[in-house]
């Protein structure tokens, strides 16, 4: 009887196992699994809004410029550009074999729809503003001008005029951005909504999509029409998320993939030791800081903010909870921005003992010792690593009489809760950039954004940040007065910033053309395998 | 019979209505919006978004909205994913979590049945012994300690199965989710089914069968197991409903894409429709699955008519 049960488990299980299965043939094709710690969202390219959709859609299509793999400027859909004197109309010369995948050629008419297309408010880019440079582009996206009123212009099928509002010396870094690239307005006529599935997408960049199995995997292959083609060393690319972090490090090591875009922090020591230099870790554009109420008791006295700000021990947070997968940080522009040197907190050089001695008498003159603490509140979004920052700074604080509460909330309600300026002490708030400039990180801070989460208010600031503007046209003068706009904001304790990001990769050894940047970014068009 | 399946599908209909009232209700009550996020949106965007969404129109308007599209079979567009429907991503998952689903359940029922009957005829002796502890393990280790030894062991120091991924549906690919998935439903199903064989097989009627001199198999698999069932096909129609629909545990470190990771990520991304899709899905299997225990009933059960 025992037989019979058990050989009918067996079968019964294996029928179920093999339902649905087919095999797929073992191709001669040069393939690259690259594992990715989150989904793509879309492959719209004007619909983006996440640094996991990033890669796939830089490896799709091309945008007027590009970064190489060392994020470098380099020529994309557009084989030169010219600028005015002023510094407002540049004008693109597209290169002439550059191809559409259906093989229909791509023109200036192409990036004027695509242009217009993204600020249309009826696409409802999250990314509008990357073209908010451009002469009437903020005005078509809030409805207050025609699509036609754009300042960008098709002088003929290869040359594209674009003009902007004023000089915006990181208008070409902006372009590299993914919601700046072409969409075919043929495909999109012809398909409606589905023009963007996988199978249907017509691109210009060196892969097309052919299959997206979401939570699986998302595999591109070659362009053929691609006008590089010939130097794009993989067949097929195929993106697999993997949220789990630890099945990712074991899928690298079983070989399913050969490069993943993330690291468990928390076992970060020992997978250096196990792979060794495929763990690569360094310096990348974004800022871990606390946003702080500015504008509200006790917070808005600056002594108290730089006191609270100069006892908080960094490289203990950088090498203790962040395990080294995060660098110290005294500015809001990270380094790593060539022309520029951020404005450091006046006490970065100082010991943390001196600091502490320094903050615990601001707080002794303010009334505030461990017998009489000052209540402080911190709140996070759900993250194990946020949650032990929040923690260390609360144990580093206690000895000085700060008496701190933790308020834990995941990340929506968390955003929303500042976005709606809601009355809180201390917040977690982060920043990534969206393109090569210390502006990204400082117009955060300015009155009118609405990431000024900490509600930071200074004249000084806003017309530091207005004359950098003003000097669009003069590069060095321009980061002159960024770096003096930065200098106001870390002086007024505008928010703390606490680390630098790091990019966490692991690359397989057998992998060439995957180097390292301070943006992360790794086209698969520079990417070969041995 | 049939009738009493006609009512019971007529009054699943209003307590589907109810659960996706409530459902609708409850999610926007919960603060943030699919929108918020690290970098915030200024307000002219955010107002395009919520205008491409329908979310601008009164909330008692967008539940008629969805009423009807619901009744029209159209889950909408997930928020999240905006290159699928609703119904895309469960066409495409479903199917994933039900074959994974399936075999665990039938992996569980019919080991635990097995593990479960040896236990009970071999009473306070070694078999029932290493049924018992196998049971009080296989219940207490969760799965996010099972799958990661199981990759551990069969995927790296054994190299017999992949890590993880689907695989395009390839049988090695499931293994580790369906084993990780059953083991603790074997548990469940052995213990249950050792508790109700014990009480089976010192009923009269066994009692009498046995004086009446049949067969140890006779006794035990035409009469015990019919009565020692009865447990088993109760705990059948909750755990499939809750098999067949994913586990986000067993999908998230296996990275197989089916529709149990929807539904917590669903409701982290206030993910509207892609949630609302969950709480339909789940409700419809949970009653289709406990219609189908009751009807089962009737037929292990002579006592129980349905009239």
């Amino acid at each position: 009887m025992l037989k019979n049960m058990l050989k009918a488990t067996v079968f019964a299980t294996t029928m179920a196992l093999a339902a649905g299965t087919f095999y797929t043939p073992a191709f001669a094709e040069t393939v690259y699994n690259r594992g990715s710690a989150a989904e793509a969202e879309t492959l719209d390219p004007h619909k983006t809004s996440t640094v996991y959709e990033a890669d796939i859609i830089r490896d799709l299509f091309q945008g007027l410029v590009m970064h190489d793999q060392k994020t470098n400027l380099i020529p994309g859909a557009a084989e030169s550009w010219t600028v005015s004197d002023d510094g407002t109309v540049y004008t693109f010369k597209l290169r002439k074999d550059g191809l559409w995948s259906d093989g229909s050629p791509v023109t200036a008419d192409d990036f004027v729809y695509s242009f217009q297309r993204l600020e249309d408010p009826a696409t409802a880019a999250e990314y509008a503003s990357m073209l908010y440079p451009v002469k009437n582009a903020e005005e078509v996206n809030t409805k207050k001008g025609k699509p036609e009123d754009m300042g960008v212009k098709a002088i003929d099928a290869n040359t594209l005029e674009v003009t902007l509002k004023a000089p915006t010396p990181y208008f070409l870094e902006m372009l590299t951005h993914q919601a700046t690239y072409p969409v075919s307005k043929a495909s999109i006529e012809k398909l409606g909504a589905d023009w963007v599935k996988a199978g249907k997408l017509v691109s210009n960049g060196a892969f097309t999509a052919a299959e997206w199995i979401p939570n699986d995997h998302l595999k591109l292959v070659k362009n053929p029409k691609f006008w590089d083609a010939a130097s794009v060393k993989f067949d097929v690319v195929n993106y697999i998320p993997t949220e789990d972090r630890s099945s990712a490090m074991k899928r690298f090591e079983a070989g399913e993939f050969d490069s993943y875009g993330d690291l468990p922090t928390e076992q970060l020591a020992d997978l250096k030791t196990k792979f060794g230099d495929q763990i690569r870790v360094g310096p990348y554009l974004g800022t871990y800081y606390f946003a702080i109420k500015t504008d509200k008791a006790p917070w808005d006295n600056v002594e108290l903010r730089n006191a609270i700000s100069m006892a908080i021990d960094r490289d203990f947070l950088a090498e203790k909870v962040w395990q080294n997968s995060m660098l110290p940080g005294y500015s809001m522009v990270p380094p790593g921005i060539e022309g520029y040197t951020p404005a450091l907190a006046k006490y970065a050089d100082m010991s943390q003992i001196d600091r502490e001695d320094e903050a615990k008498k601001v707080l002794e003159k303010l009334g505030y010792t461990p017998e009489k603490p000052l209540k402080m509140e911190i709140r996070y979004n759900t993250s194990e690593n946020h949650k032990n920052t929040a923690v260390a700074i609360q144990e580093q604080l206690k000895p000085l009489g700060v008496e701190i509460t933790l308020l834990n909330t995941d990340t929506k309600t968390h955003y929303s809760f500042l976005e709606q300026k809601g009355d809180y002490d201390v917040a977690r708030a982060g920043w990534i950039a969206d393109y090569k400039d210390p502006e990204t990180f400082l117009g955060i801070s300015r009155k009118a954004s609405g990431n000024n989460y900490s509600d930071y208010s200074s004249p000084k600031f806003e017309e530091a940040m207005d004359k950098a503007a003003a000097a669009g046209g003069k590069p060095e003068e321009r980061m002159k007065e960024l770096a003096e706009a930065e200098r106001i904001l870390v002086d007024d304790v505008g928010n703390i910033p606490l680390l630098y990001y790091s990019y966490k990769d692991i690359v397989s050894s057998k992998l060439h053309g995957f180097d390292d940047n301070v943006m992360d970014i790794h086209p698969s068009r520079f990417i070969s395998k041995d | 019979m049939l009738r009493y399946v006609f009512r019971r599908l007529l009054t699943a209909i209003p307590t589907l209505f109810v659960i996706v009232t409530v459902a609708f209700f409850l999610i926007r009550v919960a603060p943030g919006g699919p929108f918020n996020q690290e970098r915030g949106l200024s307000p002219e965007i955010r107002a395009n978004l919520e205008a491409q969404f329908g979310l601008n129109d009164p909330l008692w308007l967008q539940y008629v909205h969805y009423l009807g599209n619901l009744l029209r079979g159209n889950f909408g567009p997930s928020y999240n994913l905006p290159d699928f429907t609703v119904t895309e991503l469960f066409a495409r998952g479903l199917p994933v979590s039900i074959q994974i689903g399936a075999s665990a359940l039938i992996l569980a029922l019919l080991l635990g049945g097995i593990l479960g009957t040896i236990a009970a005829l071999n009473q306070n002796k070694l078999a029932d012994y290493s049924v018992i502890a196998l049971a009080a393990a296989g219940s207490t280790i969760p799965t996010f300690v099972i799958a990661p030894v199981i990759q551990l062991l069969f995927g790296l120091t054994w190299k017999l199965l992949p890590i993880g991924g689907w695989g395009d549906g390839a049988v090695l690919n499931k293994v580790g989710p369906v084993l990780t998935l059953a083991l603790p439903q074997i548990a469940i199903v052995a213990r249950l089914m050792r508790g109700s064989m014990i009480e089976s097989l010192r009923s009269h009627h066994i009692r009498t069968a046995r004086a009446l001199g049949l067969s140890d198999w006779s006794v035990v698999v035409k009469h015990a197991l019919r009565g020692a069932i009865l447990p088993i096909v109760s705990f059948t129609g909750p755990a499939a409903a809750a098999l067949l629909t994913g586990s986000i545990i067993v999908e998230t470190i296996f990275a197989v894409p089916g529709v149990g990771r929807y539904f917590v990520d669903a409701a982290l991304n206030r993910d509207y429709t892609l949630v609302m899709g969950t709480v339909v899905v789940i409700a419809l299997f949970t009653i289709v699955f406990n219609l189908i225990v009751d009807v089962m009933y009737a037929f292990v059960d002579p006592r129980v008519r349905y009239d």
